[in-house]
């Protein structure tokens, strides 16, 4: 019935891209040493590109060349040439072990602080605290860390998590390396799984509340499960960080490129109480300012490792995209 | 859906219980940091009382102090806590300065990039490479440094000529100030971008186009406005990356040449080919001798000296990051 009436043209569509800005204006009408400086992002940026695919490629081929399927499956073992010596099974069986054992650690207690900071936090000073604590636990370098490891792994309260001979407790095992490394992974898990939780608008807790939920009913059957792709973003950042850590395992975990299994000490726990070893260890010892001076055999260290981060960074990637995808609250 | 409403953990979950154990939690964390801090300072407070402050000045072969350290455990004539860090520190000043200067640099241009030059496509490509470049382990940039950058500096780059010349003080071999200053840059560079674009990304698009309609072209209006306006941001990433650079150690550890030697930048342009070892690599280097109780003691003042400057960094950062959020972008 308005159609009598003049309709206005329909408004123009708004440029893609996130401002309107963008793809106006090109860079001849600028100055020279501002097209200097164009030139110059652009040549970091292929730059960036450059060195990325550069470590790539160059671990690829190294790692074709000189990484045989045996590797993986044999232990390491003395001998003079490089194919005398075994592979590095342990190690790998190692960073799996440690990965494990330090994420399954790490990812509860990180939730758990996040769930407090956000949903809770009283009183406000104790929450600014932990909030500083946590980002003082983000800036301890690592070899800090492993330090105070040796300090109290070895104290004889702490015997039963690692080996001890005559009351001197040695303090180097999976379990030493694994809760040092947890801590290093916790503030990645903190910090991701704080801003799932702030996403989450008021209106959606107070909906539970409504119908009669405690705070703690709504966390863990609605709120968690909401942000669980950001508690899986958290997990596998800091697993990354795990995997990729040396200095808390040559202290924490012994300078074996072998199992030390404790005896006397049922199944797994002999080996999680003995020392041990893990890829980044052996790409360290293996490379020629380590002990054993193997490069080829640490070229193919290295290119699992590198495989094991890429698989890591990939699957982020995926949860990040599915998330989105579904949709959050916020949408 | 009945279930759903059913809470099964009625009085067992309640609230306070919940509340109670996190808090619980948390307050276990805050103590773990505080043990960890007293312990670090109370293992290296003897070799502090014992130099005093020449424990930060010149003097001596700090290679072979730290052997004299380490063996007089076992020679009974009492310990020995003599120790002059200066080198150790002018080498963690000169590596973790030279980088994170580079890396600002480069982390600046890059980010301003990616956030208002960079076509879509390449856009789509830089992200990842950059979320790549911060995830791969500190060892493996060290094995490439070891087996790839240092042979090709001490063969390609340092000359007969150079190497002749302080033969006697000390010699070349690629293992350098350089090596170990280009690898870390590599390392810290995409931590600083990630944090930069996010902020360049929150700076209010209504600021930008207000310098856009006055006429002003786009690359001066991201300097001016945008990387203005995201000032307390580029200060909190710089300030993480310096702590980041400071505790590197194992990466150091392989390539930046392992010996107690202050390069000496008078010297010209060939200190940044010279060996040297920061701090945090000679903890790692220096790790089987934490059984004798003076090097543990050294060891861990090392230690607690990176915590200090860490928590000094970070104060200082947060200081200016202050004084700046009067007027930036969040």
């Amino acid at each position: 019935m308005e159609s009598s009436v003049a309709t206005p043209p329909p408004p123009p569509a708004p440029p893609e891209g996130k401002t309107p800005t963008k793809a106006v204006e090109g860079s001849a009408t600028w100055s020279f040493f501002d097209r200097l400086g164009l030139a110059f992002c652009w040549f970091l940026g292929l730059l960036f590109c450059a060195i990325a695919a550069a470590i790539v490629i160059y671990l690829l081929v190294q790692g074709i060349k000189f990484l045989k399927p045996s590797m993986l499956v044999t232990p390491a073992s003395a001998g003079y040439t490089q194919g005398e010596s075994g592979g590095f099974s342990d190690a790998f069986i190692g960073t799996i072990i440690l990965g494990t054992m330090a994420i399954s650690l790490a990812l509860p207690i990180g939730v758990a602080i996040a769930v407090w900071l956000v949903e809770y936090g009283r009183p406000k000073a104790l929450a600014r605290l932990t909030e500083l604590t946590i980002e003082a636990i983000a800036g301890i370098p690592s070899i800090v860390l492993a330090l105070f490891g040796t300090v109290i792994f070895s104290s004889v309260a702490l015997g039963f998590l690692s080996r001890s001979t005559e009351g001197v407790v040695f303090g180097r095992s999976f379990f030493a390396a694994s809760s040092m490394l947890a801590l290093e992974a916790l503030p990645l898990v903190v910090a991701s799984t704080r801003e799932g939780l702030n996403a989450i608008p008021r209106h959606v807790r107070e909906a539970s509340y409504a119908v009669g939920k405690t705070k703690a009913a709504t966390t863990q059957r609605i709120l968690l499960p909401t942000c669980r792709p950001q508690i899986a973003t958290g997990g596998m950042l800091g697993l990354g960080r795990i995997i990729g850590d040396t200095a808390i395992i040559l202290v924490l975990l012994g300078a074996t490129q072998n199992f030390a299994p404790v005896e006397g000490a049922p199944f797994p726990l002999n080996y999680l109480r003995g020392a041990g070893t893990s890829l980044t260890n052996f790409v360290y010892e293996a490379s020629p300012t380590g002990n054993l001076n193997q490069p080829q055999k640490a070229y193919a260290a290295a290119f699992v490792l590198l495989l094991m981060v890429l698989a890591l960074n990939a699957a982020t990637d995926l949860v990040h995209r599915r998330a989105r995808k579904v949709g959050t609250w916020s949408h | 859906m009945d279930e759903e409403l059913q809470p099964e953990y009625g009085p067992k979950w309640s609230d306070q219980r919940v509340e109670r154990m996190l808090g619980a939690l948390v307050l276990a964390m805050v103590a773990l940091l505080l043990a960890l801090i007293v312990t670090v300072v109370i293992n290296g407070w003897p070799s502090f009382a014992h130099n005093g402050l020449s424990w930060f000045a010149p003097g001596g072969n700090v290679d072979d102090q730290l052997n004299v350290i380490s063996q007089s455990a076992e020679s009974g004539a009492g310990y020995v806590y003599t120790f002059h860090a200066w080198p150790l520190i002018w080498s963690t000043i000169l590596i973790a300065g030279g980088s994170v200067l580079l890396g600002l640099v480069a982390a600046l241009f890059v980010s301003v990039f990616l956030v208002e030059f960079a076509p879509p496509w390449i856009r789509s490509i830089l992200q990842p490479v950059v979320r790549f470049l911060a995830s791969v382990p500190s060892v493996i940039y060290g094995l490439l440094g070891v087996l790839v950058l240092v042979p090709f500096i001490g063969n390609h780059l340092i000359t007969e000529d150079q190497k002749s010349s302080v033969a006697g003080v000390i010699s070349l071999t690629g293992y350098s100030l350089m090596a170990a200053i280009i690898i870390l840059t590599i390392m810290i560079a995409p931590l600083m971008v990630s944090i930069f674009t996010d902020a360049l990304n929150s700076v209010k698009p209504g600021w930008i186009e207000g310098s856009l309609a006055l006429g002003v072209n786009r690359w001066r209006t991201v300097w001016k406005i945008g990387v203005r306006a995201a000032r307390p941001a580029i200060v909190a990433g710089t300030v993480l990356a310096l702590a980041r650079a400071i505790g590197e150690s194992v990466m150091l550890a392989m390539i930046s040449g392992s010996t107690g030697f202050a390069p000496n930048p008078a010297d010209g342009l060939i200190f940044i080919y010279e060996p040297s070892r920061p701090l945090a690599p000679t903890i790692v280097k220096s790790i089987d001798q934490l059984s004798s109780p003076p090097a543990k003691a050294t060891l861990f003042a090392i230690a607690s000296f990176l915590l200090f400057s860490g928590a000094c960094f970070s104060l200082a950062g947060w200081a200016t990051r202050r004084a700046m959020s009067k007027y930036g972008a969040p």
